[in-house]
């Protein structure tokens, strides 16, 4: 079960995933980032700080907007990881194809750098 | 020690299935940060087989078996009798072709492998079994 939040906060679209990411409800993963592209932001900070839990589906979800961000200049920083949830990513080297970040402020922060 | 759960194929029966790998775990003096990668493997490896093995159809059952060996190795078996899905026979697909061709499959794949020892499958009374081998240290 996951329940997301959007909120916007200068010019940034945060995104709070809350709860555990699987195969099961990935789908709301996509549809929320899908949402915020749509609608035309830039800058999209994704809060895993009340993420429990993430299996390969929600990965995949991030991994697929990679090339699309690049192509349409955007911006996406994750923040707020607990540790066994990074793990996840960093077992698979993810760290290095995403921007993570440890808290929401070094997450704006680096999304405004990029986004210039 | 041995532990045994059987389930439906929904996706949403994922969560018991974690539930039940923590709690066999539990008690086993497995550090907690292999505990979150092993239950992620069978999550992986039991989403794979309701999706790619059973359209996941609720009333198809999976069966999993856990036993401790000498509270080092650990043996995970998941019992069913749809199509073999041999995540061997796949080659595990890099990181730059999975984001190029916006794949979302293959990632667990890549994920069990890491995470797991051995995977390993055998046909025994007409069922398939997939077993997961994986030593703590």
């Amino acid at each position: 079960m996951v329940h997301i939040k959007r909120l916007q906060e200068d010019g940034a679209d945060i995104i709070a995933v809350i709860g555990e990411i699987d195969a099961s409800s990935s789908i709301e993963l996509d549809l929320a980032i899908a949402k915020s592209v749509g609608e035309g932001f830039r800058k999209i900070l994704v809060d895993c700080s009340a993420l429990e839990y993430i299996s390969s589906a929600g990965l995949g979800v991030f991994m697929s907007y990679i090339e699309e961000f690049k192509d349409k200049n955007v911006t996406m920083v994750l923040f707020g990881m607990k540790e066994k949830v990074m793990n996840t990513f960093t077992i698979l080297g993810l760290a290095d194809l995403l921007h993570i970040r440890a808290d929401r402020q070094e997450a704006k922060q680096l999304a405004n750098e990029l986004s210039v | 020690m041995n532990y045994q759960y059987s389930i439906g194929c929904s996706l949403t029966n994922l969560k018991g299935i974690r539930d039940f790998v923590r709690t066999s775990l539990k008690g086993h003096g497995v550090p907690e940060v292999e505990v979150s990668a092993i239950v992620l493997a069978l999550d992986e490896m039991c989403s794979n087989l309701m999706i790619h093995a059973h359209h996941c159809n609720p009333e198809h059952l999976l069966e999993l078996h856990i036993e401790v060996d000498n509270g080092r190795t650990f043996v995970f078996e998941i019992v069913d009798d749809g199509d073999v899905f041999d995540i061997n026979s796949f080659e595990t697909p890099t990181m730059d072709n999975l984001v190029h061709e916006k794949r979302k499959g293959g990632l667990g794949i890549r994920l069990v492998k890491s995470i797991m020892d051995s995977v390993e499958y055998e046909k025994k009374n007409g069922k398939n079994i997939c077993r997961l081998t994986k030593t703590v240290n």
